[in-house]
């Protein structure tokens, strides 16, 4: 029991940043816009997060640091998008290889210095529940967030009017447009929004899952946008997705100590890549096209609602009126 | 309501889209703004929803001048548009494209935006499940949602842009009933931009002709539908006698050729073609000419059917194989299919002289493309890119990059946008070809063009064709009949 629930604990916190990132870049992507800087804004974030922290001692002023860092970036990718018709592929990764080789020269003098976290608050009464209690209720202010994103931003996608609109501009900004949404100036806001998302990821790392600042944040980003695609563009699944992903790397790391089983740890490392291909195989492959067909008329729209994947169609396009 | 356009202009770079159009629509009556493509009706009409602005002149509302920065300060002046591919969010619900862009709050009253949804369906008698994935509807069910949309935002004026491509004859018919309905029970305007001559005949009292940007004219209906062709497709010059010159060998055998596009199902067309022989195929844009180009040089594959080249069965093989054997095609978008944009004149023939080596002849490349330029007098230097150089030199260009001896030549809209003088160099071009034994079929939008070059004619309605090997039968009246669909 308790082994369980300290194994989900673990999952939940250390999914945490992943879990914030991808939520930043699906909001992002959703607008129409593809940021690809993430794997190096995280380092930066995450280096100036620890900083600020060690060189001020507020762990606000960390947060908040980290995460204009986050959108100071994501600004970068817009900008030049919409003002200067960059591409957002090449823009975003030239800037993940610029943020993470800055990442490393400035946070030279701090590196492997101990690092400040930002204080466990236990939910009274919730942290008593058997098993969710522990894994969903002992954790850091940062941690809580990333679950209320994920229901925040979920019941905003799709119960609210601004979130029919972010939905609206990333899918067919024409019709967007016709309908009197004025497409480029949402698209700063919510590119901004997510790239501050993202800063916030790098902070939740070097401010509670990895404490300090280590270059071994390399790779973090590159998940968080596959799992942006693996979960189909949904808060839900995007937030499965990275506990997928957590939870086997964990087991692969207690196997590698255990030696019960003579499985090289790069094998189910290399897992959720594996099952990511599958997913996007059968997603666009039309099989569950088919599969809809079989299914009873009165739960198709369920079916339907359960099964649609499509990525939002606009992304990584500009808009302009002709 | 009345709208009028006063003296409208729109340019985009060189070309006028629209020049000095002046045109009013009064309140309960149906209009219809009829071109071919091209001839503007479609940069007008997004001029008067509040799409794009005009260089100049001015949107006149019930004696007011208005200004439009966006579709949206249309819709407020009662001005609304249901454009060609509907401009919605497939992976939304019917609902929920019914409320963006609805006023209302920040959560919005879904019931209420239901209650209103389900009321206007029942008027029209239109069957949509509010709760339905938009994708998962017809173009035509798509289009009833849209107009919904717009006249529960108090639009006066309705404008459909080419409403009944795509959609089935029994949806087109509830169309029209609506459109009716609105019209001469609620007083609304109803503008339909189309060049489908039989659904304007159907249901409009008036049609406004457009021609190459200006306003041909103001038709009261009922009236012929060739008096609508011959306003379309301008006057038509006598056919010019000419020696037939000997016809060689079968070069083209395409056999009940039909195939079914997302826009259209092409049936039955069949086509004999013999070398030295020109085939003009008329029709209006959309009517099955382009796809039958497109699978007598391998682009498209017919659903059933057979193509023989010089005698040899060619069906479903690759472009490549198609001109392997002397077929060569000449697409419509020079820049977007025919030349590659970006790349100067000598690489474009540096791609397409033949040769085996893994490296590139540059010298004999600059040589031909020097030779080529001077033999076709285009206007443009061996290393100017080819998107520097105007319509006619592309095209001349175009001609020139085609291999000497070909047995079968395809073009579509040879001429499309040239002045007469270039015109004129292209058909000199062509008909020295056919003096060489090259079979010739181009599609024009320009009757008088089909007329004087053609051997025979094959006119395109509706992915049927007519075929007009008779020189009497080569009249405006009759092509014009043909064409809008009357045998």
């Amino acid at each position: 029991m308790d082994a369980l629930a300290s194994t989900l604990r673990g999952i939940v916190r250390a999914a945490a940043p992943i879990v914030i990132a991808a939520q930043g870049e699906l909001i992002t992507e959703r607008a129409g816009v593809i940021n690809l800087s993430l794997d190096g804004s995280i380092m930066l974030a995450a280096m100036t997060a620890h900083v600020v922290a060690r060189t001020t001692g507020s762990l606000v002023q960390a947060v908040l640091a980290a995460m204009a860092v986050g959108a100071a970036v994501a600004f970068v990718v817009v900008f030049s998008s919409i003002a200067l018709r960059l591409n957002q592929v090449a823009v975003g990764f030239v800037l993940t290889i610029l943020c993470a080789d800055l990442a490393i020269f400035l946070g030279k003098p701090h590196f492997n210095q101990p690092g400040r976290e930002i204080p466990t608050v236990p939910i009274p009464i919730l942290e008593d529940i058997p098993i969710l209690g522990p894994a969903l209720f002992r954790h850091n202010i940062l941690i809580y967030f990333s679950l209320i994103l994920v229901v925040v931003l979920t019941l905003y996608l799709y119960r609210t009017r601004w979130g029919l609109t972010l939905r609206s501009i990333g899918e067919q900004p024409a019709a967007a447009f016709v309908r009197g949404t004025p497409v480029n100036p949402l698209r700063y806001v919510y590119t901004l929004v997510g790239g501050s998302l993202v800063g916030l990821a790098g902070a939740t790392y070097s401010l509670s899952v990895k404490l300090g600042w280590k270059e071994d944040l390399a790779g973090e980003g590159w998940i968080a946008l596959a799992i942006v695609i693996f979960g189909l563009w949904m808060p839900w699944r995007v937030m499965l997705g990275a506990y997928l992903i957590v939870g086997l790397r964990s087991i692969a790391i207690n196997l590698q100590d255990s030696n019960t089983i003579d499985l090289p740890a790069q094998i189910i490392n290399m897992l959720p890549w594996f099952l990511m291909i599958v997913t996007l195989l059968i997603a666009t492959s039309g099989v569950l096209h088919r599969l809809e067909r079989f299914t009873p008329e009165r739960f198709r729209p369920t079916v339907h609602r359960f099964l649609r994947a499509a990525p939002p169609r606009a992304m990584g396009t500009t808009f302009e009126k002709h | 309501m009345r709208v009028e356009l006063q003296h409208i202009s729109k340019s985009f770079g060189r070309v006028w889209a629209n020049q000095d159009l002046s045109l009013t629509f009064e309140g309960g009556q149906i209009y219809a703004i009829l071109g071919e493509n091209g001839a503007g009706k479609s940069t007008l009409m997004k001029i008067l929803s509040g799409f794009q602005s005009a260089d100049s002149g001015q949107i006149v509302v019930d004696g007011q001048a208005v200004s439009f920065e966006a579709p949206t300060d249309a819709i407020e002046h009662g001005i609304g548009m249901l454009y060609q591919d509907p401009l919605d969010f497939p992976p939304f619900t019917v609902l929920e494209n019914f409320i963006a862009g609805r006023p209302g709050g920040f959560f919005p009253d879904r019931q209420a935006a239901r209650g209103i949804l389900l009321d206007l369906a029942q008027r029209f008698g239109f069957d949509l499940d509010p709760d339905a994935y938009v994708d998962s509807l017809t173009i035509g069910e798509r289009q009833q949602l849209e107009i919904m949309r717009l006249l529960s935002l108090n639009v006066r004026v309705l404008i459909l842009d080419e409403p009944t491509t795509g959609i089935s004859a029994e949806q087109k018919a509830q169309l029209f009933d609506v459109l009716k309905s609105l019209a001469h029970d609620d007083g609304l305007t109803v503008i339909l931009v189309s060049h489908k001559l039989e659904d304007v005949i159907e249901l409009c009292s008036s049609a406004f002709v457009l021609r190459q940007g200006r306003l041909v004219g103001q038709q009261q209906i009922p009236c012929d539908i060739s008096t609508l062709v011959a306003m379309m497709f301008g006057k038509i010059v006598a056919r010019q006698e000419r020696p037939m010159s000997d016809l060689g060998d079968c070069v083209l055998h395409a056999e009940r050729i039909s195939l079914e596009t997302r826009r259209l199902v092409v049936e039955d067309v069949s086509l004999d073609v013999r070398a030295g022989e020109v085939i003009g195929l008329a029709g209006l844009d959309g009517s099955g000419q382009n796809e039958l180009v497109r699978v007598c040089c391998g682009l498209l594959r017919p659903d059933r059917g057979a193509v023989h080249i010089g005698g040899r069965e060619m069906t479903g093989q690759p472009y490549h194989r198609f001109v392997k054997h002397g077929v060569a095609f000449l697409p419509a978008g020079r820049l977007e299919e025919g030349l590659i944009g970006g790349m100067t004149l000598t690489e474009h023939f540096a791609l397409t002289l033949p040769s085996r080596a893994p490296w590139v002849n540059w010298i004999r490349a600059r040589r031909t493309a020097g030779e080529r330029i001077e033999r076709f007098n285009v206007k443009g230097r061996p290393g100017s890119p080819i998107q520097t150089l105007s319509g006619g030199n592309q095209q001349r260009f175009a001609l020139s990059l085609l291999p000497s001896n070909l047995r079968l030549l395809l073009l579509e809209h040879p001429t499309r946008g040239l002045d007469v003088e270039s015109a004129m160099y292209i058909w000199e071009q062509l008909l020295r070809r056919r003096e060489e034994g090259t079979a010739i079929i181009f599609i024009s939008a320009e009757l008088d063009e089909i007329v004087a070059y053609s051997d025979r004619i094959l006119v395109f309605f509706g992915g049927r064709v007519t075929l007009v090997d008779d020189r009497a039968d080569m009249t405006a009246d009759r092509l014009g009949e043909l064409i809008g669909g009357r045998m």
